[in-house]
């Protein structure tokens, strides 16, 4: 067996050093298909991050939605009461009001407003993230907001900076100015940045229609439930069903997958992949299968001298195996040196372990491509080879 | 008739026959062919076109089974054994030189001649070193580090023959080693050939359609039509079948 593979390596390594060339064409093939899966992974996590990435960073177990909302917290409007009945609900450690909506921040000496996510939080309680820099939200109706570290970049504000947030209330644009208190890590929704107010600033301040603009009913879209014991998930979300009218709640993950979008978008980008896969094991295969063709007579050669099958056939894994390493590692360099120019507003993200799963597939594809071709290579009668059958 | 176990024979068959089936009947590629070479002799195989010459070659070379009859190597039935102990046999006691396509395109010509002994696991020191005698006895000092696109054909075929040899095989066999070679060439590594195979006591069998070439070997047997029809075993009759061959 060790002589088996010091001699296939040799044999392999000695052919791509010595056609390296060729070798390498082959391997920047596999680097433009790894630049590409890596970005399609990357552009799918981020912006299946830019959808989730405060729901998913939530200290909560369970999510309060209001009866047939479809899953929607857009849609969702819980009546002020819901909040107080969730909190008696036994098991239950904390929770906090949610509300949603979309803002405009005025930048100094930009023309174009920064399109947000603002969400009315509850101050000191579940939904209110916690702040790299500066301090948490005092009040439920300070003149405060902590902002994500996407609004800090594309902002340029930071803490102790004044916001001016435009919003269209009625028939009338109306600006509201807050005190930035504190900085939070990424916290997108609905692929935009965040801001978070405390939750009456936030009712004062959110887009209303004509007839809500004279009469104040704070209504939040959900409640967050943070558990006792995050085990005891499916049991509360029974307790609470039961003992708070008009609700139905969902589990975090739930809550994600139903974000309008998200599924098609993720299941789109997976599939792009998988597609782009499935096209380097054809690239690859034709490749090998086209080398091995033009080496009937060598590969005859070396078996009527005696190499062995198993030699034959790893030698040419050996082979795919170096040259898919090559290529991948190039491609991973490049897709590095690419991601370094984007600017901060294309949504791509490189996450560890889907990125992990992308270069294994790729690294898989060489060898899965190149079966043929090796089934090939061990069936190659030497006499037929030599043309001594004749 | 296989002669007793005190054979001196580095290679013995006996009554080998070769049949294939075609769709105008039973084809006999070779047929009740019994040779025998010494350890040190140097034999040509000769015959036209579909003798059945290079269907014997592939026999002698354990790359093709006989329908019947045995084939002796150093008193080893290689018509029984099985693929892999074939390879192992090819491997360990044969050289082989071809017509073209001889070389492993992508190792130089030393690389090529060590690669024998690399298969059997005895490259060492001493086999660096033997290898790079035998292809400066060969004339090819200067190309060992050439890979084989760098050099002549006549150069290929003499590295050819030092692979063939560097292992110290019971049975060196030449596929018409001369077939892409101008004369001048073709008896240079002809010439070559019977000498080493004499001074290192192998046994050698050339197939070869140019009769030119057999003034170099101790013995001549001419097949036709699959059957063997005569030997040439002096030097006189070799000598004027040479003649023959060059007019």
């Amino acid at each position: 067996m060790k002589n088996v593979l010091s001699l296939s390596g040799y044999l392999a390594v000695k052919e791509v050093w010595r056609n390296r060339g060729r070798f390498l064409l082959v391997a920047l093939v596999i680097a433009l298909i790894t630049l590409l899966v890596l970005f399609i992974a990357a552009l799918g996590e981020g912006l299946g991050n830019g959808n989730r990435e405060y729901i998913s960073k939530l200290d909560a177990q369970l999510i309060v939605f209001q009866a047939k909302s479809e899953q929607l917290i857009s849609a969702s409007r819980l009546d002020r009461s819901t909040l107080a009945a969730v909190r008696r609900v036994n098991g239950v450690a904390d929770a906090g009001e949610l509300g949603t909506a979309t803002a405009k921040i005025l930048l100094p000496g930009n023309p174009t407003p920064l399109k947000v996510s603002m969400l009315g939080v509850d101050p000191g309680h579940v939904g209110e993230p916690k702040v790299l820099q500066g301090s948490q939200l005092s009040t439920d109706n300070a003149k405060e907001a902590i902002i994500d570290r996407n609004t800090a970049i594309r902002s340029k504000l930071t803490v102790g900076d004044t916001l001016q947030i435009e919003v269209t209330q009625g028939t009338k644009d109306e600006t509201y100015t807050l005190r930035i208190v504190g900085v939070t890590d990424g916290e997108q929704y609905t692929l935009a940045p965040s801001i978070f107010v405390p939750f009456f600033t936030w009712d004062q301040m959110r887009p209303k229609s004509e007839a809500e603009v004279n009469s104040s009913n704070p209504v939040p879209n959900v409640v967050l439930v943070k558990l006792i014991d995050p085990k005891t998930v499916e049991s509360t979300r029974t307790v609470i069903q039961e003992q708070v009218n008009n609700v139905e709640l969902y589990t975090l993950s739930e809550t994600i997958q139903a974000l309008p979008g998200y599924s098609a978008q993720q299941s789109t980008l997976n599939t792009q992949g998988a597609f782009t896969l499935f096209i380097g094991v054809l690239v690859i295969g034709g490749f090998f299968q086209i080398q091995i063709l033009q080496k009937v007579a060598q590969i005859g050669v070396l078996k009527a001298i005696g190499t062995a099958n198993p030699v034959v056939g790893a030698a040419s894994v050996i082979q795919i195996i170096v040259v898919t390493i090559i290529g991948v590692a190039i491609g991973g360099i490049l897709t590095f040196l690419f991601s370094l120019s984007f600017p901060p507003t294309i949504p791509i993200v490189f996450n560890g372990t889907k990125s992990a799963i992308a270069i294994i597939a790729l690294l898989l594809i060489g060898p899965l491509g190149g079966l043929v071709s090796i089934r090939y290579a061990v069936r190659i009668e030497p006499l037929k080879a030599l043309g001594l059958n004749s | 008739m296989i002669t007793n176990s005190v054979t001196t024979y580095a290679l013995e068959t006996a009554s080998v026959i070769k049949t294939y089936q075609s769709d105008s009947g039973t084809i006999h590629a070779v047929d009740d062919v019994s040779i025998q070479v010494k350890a040190g002799e140097f034999v040509a195989l000769v015959g036209p076109s579909g003798s059945g010459k290079t269907t014997m070659l592939s026999i002698l070379a354990a790359l093709l089974q006989p329908t019947s009859g045995k084939v002796l190597l150093d008193g080893q039935d290689l018509a029984a054994l099985n693929d892999q102990q074939r390879v192992s046999i090819r491997r360990e006691k044969i050289g082989f030189t071809f017509q073209s396509n001889n070389m492993v395109p992508y190792l130089t010509a030393l690389e090529n001649v060590e690669l024998m002994l690399r298969l059997n696991n005895r490259l060492d020191k001493t086999g660096h070193m033997r290898a790079q005698e035998l292809l400066a006895r060969l004339g090819l000092a200067e190309r060992m580090h050439n890979l084989p696109g760098q050099m002549s054909g006549g150069q290929q075929q003499r590295v050819a023959i030092a692979r063939a040899l560097i292992h110290n095989p019971s049975l060196v066999l030449a596929d018409e080693p001369t077939a892409s070679l101008d004369t001048e060439r073709a008896y240079q590594v002809v010439e070559t050939f019977a000498n080493l195979i004499h001074e290192q006591n192998r046994a050698g069998i050339m197939v070869t359609h140019d009769l030119r070439m057999v003034e170099f070997v101790d013995r001549v047997i001419q097949m036709q039509d699959g059957k063997l029809v005569k030997i040439y075993s002096t030097h006189e009759e070799i000598m004027d079948l040479a003649k023959g061959g060059r007019h």
